[in-house]
């Protein structure tokens, strides 16, 4: 049967038509997904088996390091980050529409809620290890909180790097309508550092503070 | 359109352009975006690896001629094995068959002219090298004690602050991204690059080998890097995640490193099994038998890899109800590895087989992964592999599996596409000499061990008891390892010398069916004009052999798939 002549063979059934940079970063992201899936588990494991203070309850309890509840502030922190989300997609739609002007400001919209929000975690850190004591080595809770509100940070620099590149190329005229495919990719991959963000917050402030002995 | 013509008419001739020729100098080498060359550079790399891993080796044995040992220290002698162990599964075996062979021949088989991202594969080759220079590194600092799996909390106390453990550590968590990339590569090339009329179940079986692997690298390889990153942070600053002295819980360390470590099993031997699918077929001149089930078994083997980590950790202290799970689950994956199996034996039955070289270890391989698939079901059994565990029976195991089945597979399949990749032909009779030497010598080394932790020899033990009955096994065992040394260093002889005084392949010396012996050997630079179009892979009754050629070309009385295409 295999002697059938070309125009014999069914013509190729594509499954669904992904383009491969979608279809790569789609990967890279389910490949993320194990990287964050590790440190989730550590986390979760050593709830409440915490040896020594401060504990989760010691730390976000009292508001020892700033004038408002901590869960508080870095909720307050999370929207910012959540918001930016919202700001990728318009600047993807206005790149879409060949408004460069419009990206640029969607895009500098994005990039100051990033920053926001990693400057909101670099002063509960400051004041975590300052008023606090607790660093990476203190204690388990230390080594498991820094090691997963850490690598969750990287990846919002690895992102916030990016987008000023972006936005340098932006100024300097070189982004255009055609780039709009490149830009959705990296819009991807910010969705995912917020979703990601959701399920840390949610482990970190709510479940283990909680359920902290 | 060379590819038509040559198929069809070429003579011994070389075709002037190819891959090799295409462009010159070691920059047009070191920066090449040609899937052939990155293939042909990691093929290099690995073999200089196995060649140090196999000196450990020799090392190893040749240390246990005697009860109090022969050469070494008790320290000398756990660097050496830790070294063996780490290079041969982090350098040897992981990427040998995707990153080496799949490179070369996954897009050729593909009908494509590359990989989906030429760039991606450059860098995963200067990260694997960046990772491998990190391991040389930890040589030199110090050396590395810890055996292959970096157990804590040895691993976190033993050696200096920086000692070997930290540059090993950051080598494998470069290597790990060095194996997403290629896997992620892969994926998105066979999704996306296929030919017109390659569907799924029209891939050479091989290519879904490769598909399998390349999930669990994406998927699994992360939880390894992951945990040897959070182990060098343990290193490096003092933390307690894995370190029972500050709280921390050594057997979640074993969690995630097997939940990694038992997928990479796969990784080693799935792609072997494709391989093995392709060359049974070819050399047996005969359809594959049960396609769409080796197809699915091989999915099937991805999947399960997943579930049975924990029978890495029967004695460590799991509880009751996991360990009966995961013996139970273990034992599941017999039944699609079996499937492959029988699916081999009844493509052979009744088939003209060819006794070339690569068939010899087509069926050495057989041989071989049986055993070690047997044995495995002892050591997933709780009750014996409570006796049986980290002896050398453990040993003698997954070397059957690791070395025999899945580094046999690897150098069959250099020696099926050796042709291709050089377009010299090697002497089929030191091809025959040394697949003998190897067999027997790798049997011998081996099985004795399987006597030997059956009768309670520990591994990763520098010497032993005199009157304890071992060293008449290990005797047996070392001389087997000399033998397959030599069986290695025959091989590389020919091989080598094949490139100066070899005959010049023909486009097609095996009777192949999948697309890459359709173009010249060696291929050109962009392997096809255009994208062929592509029949039944495994029918073989479209060929036949041709004297002035001596290789096979498509029957005259049929036409011609890659001619119709563009008539």
């Amino acid at each position: 049967m295999s002697a059938l002549p070309a125009h014999d063979m069914p013509p190729l059934a594509r499954t669904g038509n992904l383009p491969r940079g979608k279809l790569g970063v789609l990967l890279l992201i389910l490949s993320e997904v194990f990287f964050f899936g590790t440190l989730i588990a550590v986390y979760v494991f050593y709830i409440g088996h915490h040896t020594g203070g401060p504990t989760p309850k010691d730390v976000f309890d009292a508001p020892l390091s700033g004038p408002t509840w901590q869960p508080l502030a870095v909720s307050f922190n999370s929207v910012f980050l959540l918001v930016s989300s919202l700001w990728i997609v318009l600047a993807h739609r206005a790149l879409c529409r060949g408004a460069t002007t419009a990206f640029g400001f969607w895009w500098l919209a994005t990039f100051a809620c990033g920053s926001v929000f990693l400057a909101g975690t670099a002063n509960e850190w400051h004041g975590l290890i300052m008023d606090d004591g607790l660093w990476m080595g203190t204690n388990l809770f230390g080594s498991c909180y820094y090691t997963l509100v850490g690598f969750h940070a990287l990846h919002v620099t690895a992102g916030l790097t990016i987008m000023a590149i972006v936005f340098v190329l932006t100024l300097a005229g070189k982004m255009h309508q055609r780039h709009a495919g490149k830009i959705e990719l990296l819009s991807w991959y910010w969705h995912f550092v917020d979703a990601v963000w959701i399920v840390v917050f949610t482990i970190v402030y709510v479940i283990g503070w909680w359920g902290a002995a | 359109m060379s590819t038509v013509d040559a198929s069809k008419t070429s003579g011994p001739a070389p075709v002037t352009d190819n891959y090799l020729t295409h462009t010159r100098g070691v920059w047009s080498w070191l920066f090449t975006l040609d899937h052939k060359r990155i293939g042909l550079m990691y093929l290099v790399s690995v073999l200089g690896s196995f060649f140090l891993g196999g000196i450990m080796a020799l090392l190893v044995r040749t240390q246990l001629l005697t009860p109090e040992g022969l050469i070494m220290d008790q320290d000398q002698y756990n660097q050496v094995f830790t070294l063996h162990g780490a290079i041969m599964v982090f350098l040897v075996i992981i990427p040998s068959i995707p990153a080496a062979l799949g490179n070369f021949v996954l897009p050729i088989m593909l009908g494509a002219k590359d990989v989906a991202f030429p760039r991606l594969n450059l860098f995963s080759y200067w990260l694997w090298i960046v990772g491998a220079l990190c391991f040389v590194l930890a040589l030199f600092t110090g050396g590395l004690d810890t055996g292959w799996t970096f157990y804590t909390p040895y691993s976190i106390d033993t050696g200096s602050a920086m000692g070997g453990v930290i540059p090993a550590l950051t080598g494998v968590f470069i290597l790990g991204f060095a194996s997403i990339f290629t896997g992620m590569n892969f994926v998105v090339t066979i999704h996306r690059l296929r030919p017109p009329g390659m569907t799924w179940f029209r891939m050479p079986l091989f290519l879904w080998s490769i598909y399998a692997t390349a999930i669990i690298q994406v998927l699994a390889t992360p939880v390894l890097g992951i945990t040897l990153a959070l182990l060098a942070v343990e290193r490096a600053f003092g933390i307690g995640i894995f370190n029972p002295a500050l709280g921390g819980d050594p057997v979640l360390y074993q969690h995630f490193f097997w939940f990694y470590s038992h997928p990479a099993v796969y990784i080693m031997i799935l792609p072997g099994m494709g391989i093995i699918s392709d060359l049974i077929a070819v050399h047996s001149h005969r359809h594959i038998f049960g396609y769409s089930f080796i197809a699915w078994s091989s999915v099937a083997i991805a999947v399960f890899s997943f579930l049975v980590w924990g029978h890495h950790m029967f004695t460590s202290g799991q509880s009751e109800l996991v360990t009966v799970v995961f013996s139970f689950i273990t034992f599941s994956v017999a039944i699609p590895s079996a499937v492959k199996v029988f699916n081999w034996l009844a493509t052979m039955y009744k088939g003209t087989i060819s006794w070339n070289t690569p068939m010899l270890y087509g069926m050495g391989f057989i041989f071989i992964f049986t055993i070690g698939g047997l044995t495995g079901l002892h050591l997933g059994t709780l009750g014996t592999d409570v006796h049986l565990h980290d002896t050398y029976f453990v040993v003698a195991h997954f070397h059957y599996v690791m070395m025999g089945s899945a580094l046999i597979a690897f150098i069959g399949g250099i020696h099926h596409w050796w042709p291709k990749m050089t377009g010299r032909m090697y002497s089929e009779l030191w091809g025959r000499i040394a697949f003998t030497l190897v067999f027997i010598g790798f049997n011998l080394t081996f099985f004795s061990q399987f006597m030997l932790g059956s009768q309670g020899m520990p591994r990763r033990y520098a010497s032993y008891p005199e009157d304890a009955g071992f060293q008449l096994y290990h005797i047996l065992s070392t001389c087997g390892s000399y033998v397959l040394a030599l069986g290695f260093f025959i091989t590389a002889g020919y091989l080598i010398q094949s490139l100066i005084g070899g005959r010049r392949a023909p486009a097609n010396p095996w009777g192949g069916r999948s697309l890459e012996w359709q173009c010249t050997s060696p291929p050109p630079h962009d392997n096809f004009a255009e994208a062929p179009t592509v029949g039944d892979c495994y029918d073989f009754s479209v060929l036949r052999w041709d004297e002035n050629e001596q290789g096979y070309v498509w029957r005259e009385d049929v036409s011609h798939p890659a001619n119709e295409a563009h008539t």
